[in-house]
């Protein structure tokens, strides 16, 4: 362990950490745009530019160890100047577009602009001008609003295992791509799109959708695997707009591009909405898996043309009717059940108490073997 | 899991068999990496060339189906090279002096003669595994989807019991369970032979325990699994089905021959969000509430029970699934079916499962909690067997190679596994609904080795026949180094692969073997 002091409070702490994360644990806010909790460490955007007592420059608190002894200042009429100087260059070639932009209200780049109160562009010159691809289904990428802070591409590589992105060209001209600018190994796990702090990458599906205002957010977990990430949905008039996560979850903030991107089901127009009761006789052809081709959903307008809509009180009797027929007829050993393992524990014990204690059977399984 | 997710990334050694993670769980792929940048060392046995390989250490590439003859070779080179912990096995096992007699004939190379993965690599896998101090053992359906899918899982309980590798922090033996809440449906009881929390239906003091909670005189009689239930109805013994959000028309073997069996009920009811491939079989379609339109819990694979909640309202008239089975129970005459809250249900379930007992919704309102959790002050369980096994000690389970129900022949000359990939889900009701996935995988195919391809005559991207006994369907080639040669891959998302899969079941788990049957591959070139 060591002892330093930082703004004059002394903290202990091992010597593995960073001034950053020793700031951290005296509360003591440090602007950063580049730096992310659970990757590498880059000092490339220099707002955590702090200052130590017998060094002549100041360093960055993200990437300088801790050393006993240390004496560091993080907030000086010097170090609020250069930094908001270094804020007035990234911005002198951002688009200044945060009325329309995704992420206002979300963006770390815009709250540092308002704290630092920056109303005027001092730095004029050569803007980057970028040709849009739109090649991505899940992914919009700006360019223009790139600060190259290099979060993307650490978390590509760090997290995610894939290195699909890293940075292209030199000078001006630097840019995040991918290889030969070519989409090549993308998971499209959004976890650059999750760490990014601006608007030049975020969810294609989110445009236009709904920003903060009116925007309602609901802890839950997600749809698909077993993992069972825990996911926010960002609800807007009775849709789901986005999906995010947090870091202080079982999964740590990280999704898959099921769990991230796999959300508009929710609202698909194919919802059945109304209790179906049969009319035609048990045709199948549309559940005849060697019809041609693979036909993409709806299935075909058949398959809904065999029955005609019904209340529910009407279907539920006719069911409630039917199983005891059969029942009384075959005994309830004729019947068997297959509950789900997508709906919920409360829903599962339900259906199971309702096959045993009112059908009278333990023909209940689900699909733990498939 | 015995384990929790977050003692991954503590592990020192990862063995992934039978497990595409990065695919079918790629949270806990996520995990994993991250073990094997700080230092972990990660095996994998799959018999195709999956992602996790390039993060790997060792990779065994084993003939689909000879999984025990693997392990088995590998617990002969622990044995041999004397890295069992005696210790651990004394004080809590049983049976090991019969079982190390099995392992004798099972050398490295007679490994090697059936799994076709070189002897060093088996040597190597024993060691890597048998020197760690806290390995983890990660498996899927590659382990358990085969004849003999339970003698794999008790061969891996084996592994890691003779070193001891089990019941401590970041050591176990852990199934990823493939769906969001698998584990809650097996929990709840939704299994033939067990009530909620695995109580057997043919005890007699727990059946009368639930026969007096649920006031019905319940059967003591273990009903039919779900394939079991398909050859009844099939044979004319069951005449109606009740299914619940599932879709056995694509997600079972044998399509057409489930197809045959649901039109042969005179009875069949499907609630679901869409209307499946199986509700088109149905007399009558109910319309269900999804997950994001009403409260309760999932149980993930670390059985952490976590909250769900209400963000949207359903589509038109659709409810909850739980509304309308109280309003079914109603009809049916029965009176204890009435709740005013799903919270209420899950108090119920409390009073008759002691392990959830502790567990209630405000606990678990920021965090879940890992059963078993049998008190309101108990924190939950991080992992299993902390210092002994309910049953008192463990059993080591002699089990030998047993060859796949359907092996290649003349006629059906290669092996077929199905299995997920990243970008859909089961039987793709949720993720075929979804324009940006589909943009990305709108279509099946066949995986096939680029030899076999060049043998056949076989160009990427071609459509090509793929027959089994049970069926023929035309699909695209994929031509790929993952497979090994001599072996397909059909992902099941689409509605093809399991035209051609075999319904032979396990014994005891009753699973079919969905990861091996025989096929033929052909061209189907028209003429122009």
């Amino acid at each position: 362990m060591v002892t330093l002091t930082i703004d004059g409070k002394k903290v202990t702490v091992p010597e593995t950490f960073t001034l950053l994360e020793a700031s951290k644990k005296l509360d003591i806010y440090i602007p950063t745009l580049c730096y992310h909790p659970k990757i590498t460490p880059f000092g490339g955007c220099r707002l955590c530019i702090v200052e130590i007592k017998g060094m002549k420059n100041p360093v960055t608190a993200c990437t300088t160890p801790v050393s006993e002894g240390m004496e560091v200042t993080t907030t000086s009429p010097y170090l609020e100047r250069l930094r908001k100087t270094i804020l007035e260059l990234i911005l002198s070639d951002h688009p200044n577009d945060c009325m329309v932009c995704e992420k206002a209200g979300d963006c770390t780049l815009q709250e540092l602009a308002y704290f630092y109160g920056i109303r005027e562009m001092r730095f004029e010159g050569e803007r980057r001008r970028y040709t849009k691809r739109d090649d991505n289904p899940f992914i919009e990428r700006e360019l223009e609003k790139c600060i190259m802070c290099g979060r993307c591409v650490r978390v590509c590589a760090e997290v995610q295992g894939v290195s699909a992105i890293d940075f292209g060209y030199r000078g001006f001209d630097l840019k995040i791509c991918t290889p030969f600018e070519k989409d090549l190994s993308c998971e499209f796990c959004g976890q650059c799109v999750a760490v990014c702090p601006t608007g030049a990458l975020r969810g294609k599906m989110w445009t236009q959708k709904g920003r903060q205002k009116g925007v309602k957010e609901v802890d839950t977990i997600c749809p698909y695997c077993g993992v069972g990430c825990n996911i926010t949905l960002h609800v807007r008039r009775n849709e789901v707009i986005r999906v995010t996560s947090k870091e202080d979850t079982v999964n740590e903030g990280w999704l898959c591009v099921k769990g991230r991107f796999g959300y508009s089901f929710i609202s698909s127009p194919d919802r059945l909405t109304k209790p179906l009761i049969r009319i035609a006789p048990k045709g199948c052809e549309a559940a005849d898996p060697r019809r041609a081709g693979e036909s993409p959903y709806p299935l075909s307008p058949t398959s809904y043309e065999s029955f005609r809509e019904a209340t529910w009180d009407e279907a539920l009797d006719y069911i409630a009717e039917r199983l005891k027929e059969i029942k009384e007829k075959y005994g309830p050993s004729a019947i068997g059940a297959l509950a789900s393992a997508r709906c919920t524990n409360e829903e599962n014990y339900l259906f199971q108490k309702f096959i045993r204690a009112v059908i009278g059977t333990n023909n209940i399984d689900h699909c733990a073997r498939y | 899991m015995t384990n929790s997710i977050a003692e991954i990334e503590n592990n020192d050694v990862i063995f992934v068999i039978g497990s595409n993670t990065t695919e079918t769980h790629p949270v806990i792929a996520v995990m994993m990496k991250r073990a094997v940048r700080n230092g972990a060392k990660l095996i994998v046995a799959d018999p195709r060339r999956i992602d996790l390989v390039s993060f790997s250490h060792l990779w065994l590439q084993q003939r689909p189906g000879t999984d025990v003859a693997l392990l088995n070779s590998m617990m002969h080179v622990i044995l041999k090279e004397d890295l069992i912990d005696k210790e651990f096995i004394l004080a809590r096992t049983e049976g090991f002096e019969e079982f190390r007699k099995i392992l004798e004939r099972y050398t490295p190379e007679y490994g090697e003669q059936i799994t076709g993965v070189p002897k060093e690599r088996i040597i190597e896998a024993a060691l890597l595994y048998g020197r760690a101090r806290r390995a983890g053992i990660y498996y899927t359906m590659g382990m358990t989807q085969h004849t003999h899918g339970t003698d794999n899982v008790f061969a891996l309980a084996n592994l890691a019991l003779m070193t001891g590798n089990v019941g401590i922090e970041c050591a176990g033996v852990n199934p990823l369970r493939g769906q969001n809440n698998v584990q809650g449906a097996c929990d709840m009881g939704c299994l033939p032979d067990v009530f909620p929390g695995y109580q057997k239906v043919n005890v007699p003091e727990i059946n009368k325990k639930f026969s007096d909670a649920w006031k019905s005189r319940l059967s003591d009689k273990v009903g039919l699994t779900a394939q079991e239930m398909i050859w009844a109805a099939d044979g004319g013994a069951l005449k109606a089905m009740y299914v619940m959000g599932e879709n056995p028309v694509l997600t079972d073997p044998d399509v057409n021959h489930t197809i045959r069996a649901l039109k042969n009920l005179e009875f069949l009811v499907v609630q679901d969000i869409f209307m499946t491939e199986t509700a088109e079989l149905a007399d009558v379609v109910l319309p269900a509430a999804c997950f994001a339109e009403k409260e309760g819990t999932f149980t993930n694979t670390e059985r952490r029970v976590q909250r769900i909640r209400k963000a949207v309202e359903p589509p038109g008239e659709a409810r909850e699934d739980s509304w309308i089975i109280m309003e079914l129970s109603k009809r049916l005459g029965y009176g204890e079916m009435n709740y005013s809250s799903i919270e209420e249900v899950f108090n119920e379930i409390r009073t008759l499962w002691p392990a959830v007992a502790g567990i209630t919704y405000h606990r678990i309102e920021k965090k879940g909690i890992q059963w078993p959790c049998p008190t309101l002050d108990h924190p939950g369980t991080q992992y299993l067997f902390k210092g002994g096994f309910p049953r008192g000690r463990a059993p080591f389970t002699r089990v030998e190679y047993r060859e796949p129900e359907e092996l290649p022949d003349e006629e059906y000359p290669f092996i077929l596994s199905t299995g997920r990939q990243l970008f859909h889900y089961h039987a793709r009701s949720m993720t075929g609904r979804v324009p940006a996935l589909n943009t990305v995988s709108p279509e099946g195919y066949v995986e096939l080795n680029p030899e076999d391809a060049e043998r056949l005559g076989i160009i990427d991207g071609e459509i090509v026949k793929v027959s089994s006994r049970r069926g023929a369907i035309e699909v695209r080639a994929k031509i790929s180094e993952r497979p090994q040669k001599g072996m397909v891959f059909i992902p099941f998302h689409f509605s093809q692969a399991n035209v051609l899969t075999n319904t032979a079941l396990d014994p005891i788990s009753k699973i079919p073997e969905l990861k091996v049957c025989a096929v033929r591959i052909e061209t189907v070139r028209r003429k122009v």
